[in-house]
């Protein structure tokens, strides 16, 4: 047990010090923006140079730029985002209300999603030559290659604009007084279609990695050995085949969840969803700087800890690890 | 399938080449108030959008953007990519271990967050767009390219030419680099589906350079106009096109892996 230990310290100071980097990161590229971000801020041209420069102070803008790093970082500690512009209020408040929206959306989306390609991946790659494998691996590359946003403006029009099925977009019907199932049943009729838009892309993904992972298991050694001891078909696919075809593709969920990131963008966008990821678009078309650094860093550092916490569930199913180290 | 890619590329080509030629407008051009949001007729073959511009034409101009987005970013992703991944498995122990590290830390960051930040603080223009593309995909090469260097290093090739006396440099260069091109050339043709999504995605969320049309900036418009729903004409040809570009690029991507690596469709169960 002790490898696994030193492997799980090993990452988590991994993961401790990637989240370091980017909040230097981020700092720097907000500072690093070409000109200056008090004129950004406020373009009135009635503004005065005095109000400007009083501005200036109140951001911290004025002092060096070691002295706003470590301003940066104080704030940062007392958990204090800055001022979002566009809504006056603190970004850190604003960002606390849009979590729960996606990651309602996000578990269920990736739930399915993940369930749905390895199933048909492990099929598919089970099943390779067939033309059950062929329908499957064509419809995983087409559903690979259109981008979320597109998936969801087509299923905006026809399934919510012209056949009604769905709403336009939000998260509950406006003024409809719902409670408890109703309300429960409301939002999640609210959130079929952005979810469907999410899932699509990534069952198209995850197909196409669990096939092509499940196609190199099988023709290990390991398998025909179990073949020729008698093992049923079934019971290679349970016990030799799934086990070992699912190992990479648990590794490569670590690094995904950056694209997650960005079907979530868009799909929120799209949809209309009240997240941190339409909060994204928001702050993009109202250049609130303040609030867009911070939803960056929170996109960034929840993918560094989700990394982990999968790093570590891989460390644990896989046994080589625990001996390795 | 790959040569049923490579027409469609073609076609997108020739598109944009020829775009004057191609029974276009001006692009940008707003028309009279009369012709807002037409249905394709045989004046507008693809309609009009909001401020009465042609649509056919914005599609036509729009190839223009995402082809050049596209490859322009992809050659810069693939050539950065392989430098660092060239030395960093070439030169493995400390300059190796750090240049992983710093990709490993580009890698972790989610890409589209960061394309936004970096697009939004650089300003909107297309080498903007190229660059932040770039700086996002570049990371997934230099891997790829670094776990090749690494087997190959080792290869008896390598060793007599040491033998012999070269240089890291030339063995670097004349040696393991051609060996590494195959790849490179797989690699390129996956960043440029990047890029085209990428150059998409940031035109859609308002990112893209204001002073041309792309074809994500044409969803940009009709998402923002209001009207999108009732005008399927402005909405269709983007998409069609944005997605058509794509799964060519793939299709011919998976050709081109098949001739330069024999056996990769059958390893892949293609």
């Amino acid at each position: 047990m002790a490898g696994l230990r030193w492997f799980a310290l090993r990452k988590a100071i991994a993961a401790f010090l990637t989240i370091v980097a980017i909040v230097c990161a981020n700092f720097v590229i907000f500072r690093i923006a070409p000109g200056d971000p008090i004129r950004m801020m406020f373009r009135d041209p009635r503004v005065s140079a005095k109000q400007l420069q009083a501005m200036r102070e109140k951001f911290g803008l004025d002092k060096s730029l070691g002295g706003q790093f470590i301003a940066y970082f104080k704030g940062l500690s007392r958990g204090d985002l800055g001022l979002s512009f566009s809504q006056r209020r603190p970004v850190a408040e604003v960002l606390a209300e849009r979590i729960p929206q996606t990651l309602l959306l996000v578990i269920t989306a990736l739930s399915i999603a993940v369930v749905l390609g390895v199933a048909l991946g492990a099929l598919a790659g089970w099943r390779s030559g067939t033309r059950f494998d062929a329908f499957i691996l064509t419809a995983s590359l087409t559903m690979y290659s259109i981008p979320t946003f597109s998936l969801g403006i087509i299923l905006l029009l026809v399934f919510a604009y012209h056949l009604a099925i769905f709403p336009l977009g939000g998260i509950v019907t406006p003024a409809s007084g719902f409670a408890g199932f109703a309300y429960a049943k409301d939002v999640l009729w609210h959130m079929f279609l952005p979810a469907f838009s999410i899932v699509i892309w990534y069952v198209g993904e995850y197909v196409l990695l669990t096939r092509s992972s499940m196609i190199d298991v099988l023709d290990q050694d390991y398998i025909t050995t179990a073949r020729a001891k008698g093992i049923t078909e079934f019971g290679i696919l349970k016990n030799h085949a799934l086990r070992n075809a699912l190992l990479p593709v648990v590794t490569i969920t670590g690094v995904n969840l950056g694209f997650a990131v960005a079907g979530i963008i868009e799909a929120e966008t799209v949809f209309s969803w009240p997240g941190v990821g339409r909060l994204v678009y928001d702050a993009v078309s109202k250049r609130d700087y303040p609030l867009l650094q911070g939803s960056f860093l929170l996109f960034a550092v929840s993918v560094v800890l989700a990394n982990l916490a999968i790093d570590l569930i891989y460390g644990y199913i896989d046994p080589r690890i625990k001996v390795r180290d | 399938m790959g040569l049923a890619g490579l027409i469609i590329i073609l076609l997108f080509l020739i598109a944009a080449v020829f775009a004057p030629f191609l029974w276009t407008v001006d692009p940008e051009r707003s028309g009279e108030i009369d012709n807002v949001l037409l249905s394709p007729s045989s004046e507008f073959w693809l309609g009009t959008d909001d401020l009465a511009r042609d649509i056919w034409s914005q599609t036509i101009y729009g190839s223009r953007v995402s082809l050049t987005v596209g490859l322009l970013a992809a050659l810069i992703t693939v050539v950065t990519g392989t430098l660092v991944g060239l030395t960093a498995g070439f030169y493995g122990k400390l300059i190796g271990e750090a240049l992983m590290r710093i990709v490993d830390f580009f890698m972790m960051l989610p890409a589209l967050p960061l394309m936004i930040v970096l697009a939004a603080v650089l300003g909107p223009s297309m080498w903007n767009i190229i660059f932040v593309v770039s700086v996002v995909s570049w990371p997934t090469t230099a891997r790829v390219v670094r776990s090749q260097v690494l087997s190959l290093k080792e290869r008896p090739f390598v060793e007599a030419s040491r033998c012999i006396g070269a240089s890291n440099f030339a063995l670097m260069f004349s040696e393991i680099l051609p060996n590494v091109i195959p790849l490179m050339f797989a690699q390129a043709v996956l960043m440029i589906t990047e890029a085209i999504y990428g150059e998409a995605v940031l035109s859609f969320l308002g990112l893209g350079d204001p002073t041309t049309i792309s074809w994500g900036s044409m969803l940009h418009f009709a998402f923002e106009s209001g009207v999108m729903a009732r005008a399927l004409w402005w909405v269709i040809p983007p998409i069609a096109s944005i997605c058509a570009l794509i799964v060519s690029f793939s299709l011919l991507g998976t050709a081109i892996s098949d001739v330069l690596e024999p056996g990769y469709k059958e390893k892949r169960g293609l």
